[in-house]
């Protein structure tokens, strides 16, 4: 069976994260936490995010969602965690510009495994999916200030 | 029923998606639409579009016979009593929220119950949530069987004579569940209630008659029978529209107009505010002349052959839920374990199969079925048993690419 057009949105590095998700679980109650869904599909992404001086000292994600929007957090999570909070949001600016085909590789940034989502942009029923933990992730900072 | 010809007549069917021949399997989201109703809809602007009720002109006249005329077209086509019980709305969403808003408000107080059920569409659920919020009536849920039906033993018991309104969907667009309509009108009755139905995923389906039925209120949408966007039918009992307010003001739907106050305009125009839907009238129109054509009875059991074929087979397939009772209109909502249904509806889309993924406008039925999300693939006269063999095919592909390629 051929599966060439599905390999670039489904790469082995995602499914990956997808079933062994990276900083899964909660964290302590003085975390920002932000929840949120895709109303349209009914994905949930929750957020959690320790920060210390401008610097994300932890980061962990619960919820439930497809492939994709698990996967993307738990990238996410890896990418950002011990990053500058302002290094984190240009991250994030970068990801979306990725998902929506602006920009079709990085540069200068090392996002990690999250560059392997590359190939969701030809897909752009799923872009929402990919974006949503990102999203939640900028809210609950700007929720923070 | 000859498929290949209604075939022909639908011109978006004839395509390519990823390089597959599409298999549409999307209707209860929204149907496609044949060329005689692209046609209307097309000849209507080339020649005869006017505003209506106010030409002195003949273009102007020639709107309104059209508009007048699709209305009557409605009347017959669920056996309404009067013309003026038709009344046209943007869908299903609006008429439903016309009479929360105009016989909720009027009629109802905190001492008063409305009854729905759990696998209503979010469009049968808001509007009552807002109207207890507004009234202090209380809002109540008929439950549900195991097999996803509403037993008349619960009807009973839900309903008392508190219940003001009863809201229930005809079939519901998770479950494929028919409900009893005509019988839940007489209890509601017997109980001083009136019955409003989403007919949404009833009448592009089943041969509907509201007289037969005895419901006050019908609501549908006429995209997922095949017209347009943007034009749907509240069917309303006269004696309860009559002493009904209207919800929108403006244009069209007055009678006199002083400084600081005014008068409205008789059924069904005082709920029509503003320029109507005209061309989406005269789409319905022909949308209409388009499936009585075939037979309403013809796609019914169409259908059903479809859903029936696609049940078996889909029972072959390892490691699929399939959600519902057995007798059911033409959908099968399911998940495959362990897959996502967005990622099982992305697999099929390379495969050129649309199918809907998600929550489908119910979450309180996904929390019923104790699922975030579901799969669904819903069959209209147009689909062919070919098209259930495609999707048999692409859900077994979807199955051998997570479980064997990860």
């Amino acid at each position: 069976m051929s599966f060439n057009n599905l390999d670039s949105l489904y790469r082995q590095v995602i499914m990956d994260h997808y079933k062994n998700p990276r900083n899964h679980g909660a964290l302590p109650e003085n975390a920002l936490t932000l929840e949120m869904n895709n109303p349209t599909c009914g994905d949930r992404i929750e957020v959690h995010l320790m920060i210390e001086d401008d610097l994300i000292k932890d980061v962990k994600f619960e919820g439930e969602g497809c492939s994709i929007s698990l996967a993307s957090a738990s990238m996410m999570t890896e990418a950002i965690k011990g990053q500058k909070l302002e290094n984190a949001l240009a991250m994030s600016e970068t990801f979306s510009k990725l998902m929506l085909g602006e920009i079709d590789e990085l540069s200068d940034e090392d996002m990690g495994d999250a560059e392997a989502l590359q190939g969701v942009s030809k897909f752009p029923a799923r872009i929402k999916c990919a974006t949503l933990a990102w999203k939640a992730m900028e809210k609950a900072t700007n929720q923070g200030e | 029923m000859d498929i290949q010809t209604i075939r022909a007549d639908f011109p978006l069917l004839d395509q390519e998606i990823h390089g597959h021949p599409l298999v549409y399997l999307d209707s209860a989201a929204t149907a496609q639409k044949p060329i005689q109703v692209i046609e209307a809809v097309n000849g209507y602007y080339r020649l005869n579009n006017a505003n209506v009720h106010r030409g002195v002109h003949t273009i102007g006249t020639r709107a309104t016979e059209q508009y007048e005329g699709a209305r009557d077209r409605v009347q017959q086509f669920i056996n309404a009593k009067h013309r003026e019980e038709i009344i046209f709305t943007r869908g299903t969403t609006t008429a439903i929220n016309i009479v929360a808003m105009s016989y909720g408000n009027q009629n109802l107080t905190p001492d008063d119950e409305i009854v729905i059920t759990q696998m209503e569409h979010h469009s049968n659920i808001i509007p009552w949530q807002q109207l207890s919020k507004r009234t202090g009536a209380t809002l109540k849920y008929i439950p549900m069987e195991a097999d996803g039906t509403i037993s008349l033993a619960e009807v009973e018991t839900t309903i008392t004579s508190k219940t003001k309104i009863v809201a229930i969907t005809h079939v519901s667009n998770v479950l494929g569940t028919i409900n009893p309509i005509k019988e839940i009108a007489e209890i509601a009755h017997k109980h001083g209630a009136v019955l409003l139905v989403d007919g949404a995923q009833g009448v592009p389906h089943l041969k509907v008659d509201v007289q037969d039925l005895d419901c006050d209120f019908y609501a549908f949408s006429g995209h997922k029978m095949c017209a347009p966007t943007g034009i749907g039918v509240l069917y309303g009992k006269k004696s309860l529209l009559e002493a009904m307010e209207p919800v929108e003001f403006g244009g069209e739907m007055i009678d006199f107009v002083d400084l600081y106050d005014s008068t409205w305009k008789e059924l069904p125009w005082k709920f029509e505010g503003g320029t109507p839907i005209i061309a989406g009238a005269v789409g319905l129109k022909a949308a209409i002349d388009y499936l009585e054509d075939i037979g309403l009875d013809q796609i019914a059991l169409h259908e059903k052959e479809l859903v029936d074929y696609g049940l078996e087979q889909i029972k072959t397939i390892e490691g699929i839920e399939v959600y519902g009772p057995t007798e059911r209109a033409g959908l099968i909502t399911f998940n495959l374990t362990d897959v996502h249904p967005h990622d099982t509806a992305t697999v099929l889309d390379t495969e050129g199969i649309a199918v809907r993924a998600g929550h489908h406008c119910a979450q309180p039925l996904m929390k019923w079925l104790d699922v975030t999300a579901t799969a669904r693939a819903s069959f209209y006269l147009y689909n062919t048993k070919h098209d259930v063999d495609r999707f048999i095919a692409g859900l077994k592909k979807t199955k051998e690419f997570f479980t064997n390629v990860f």
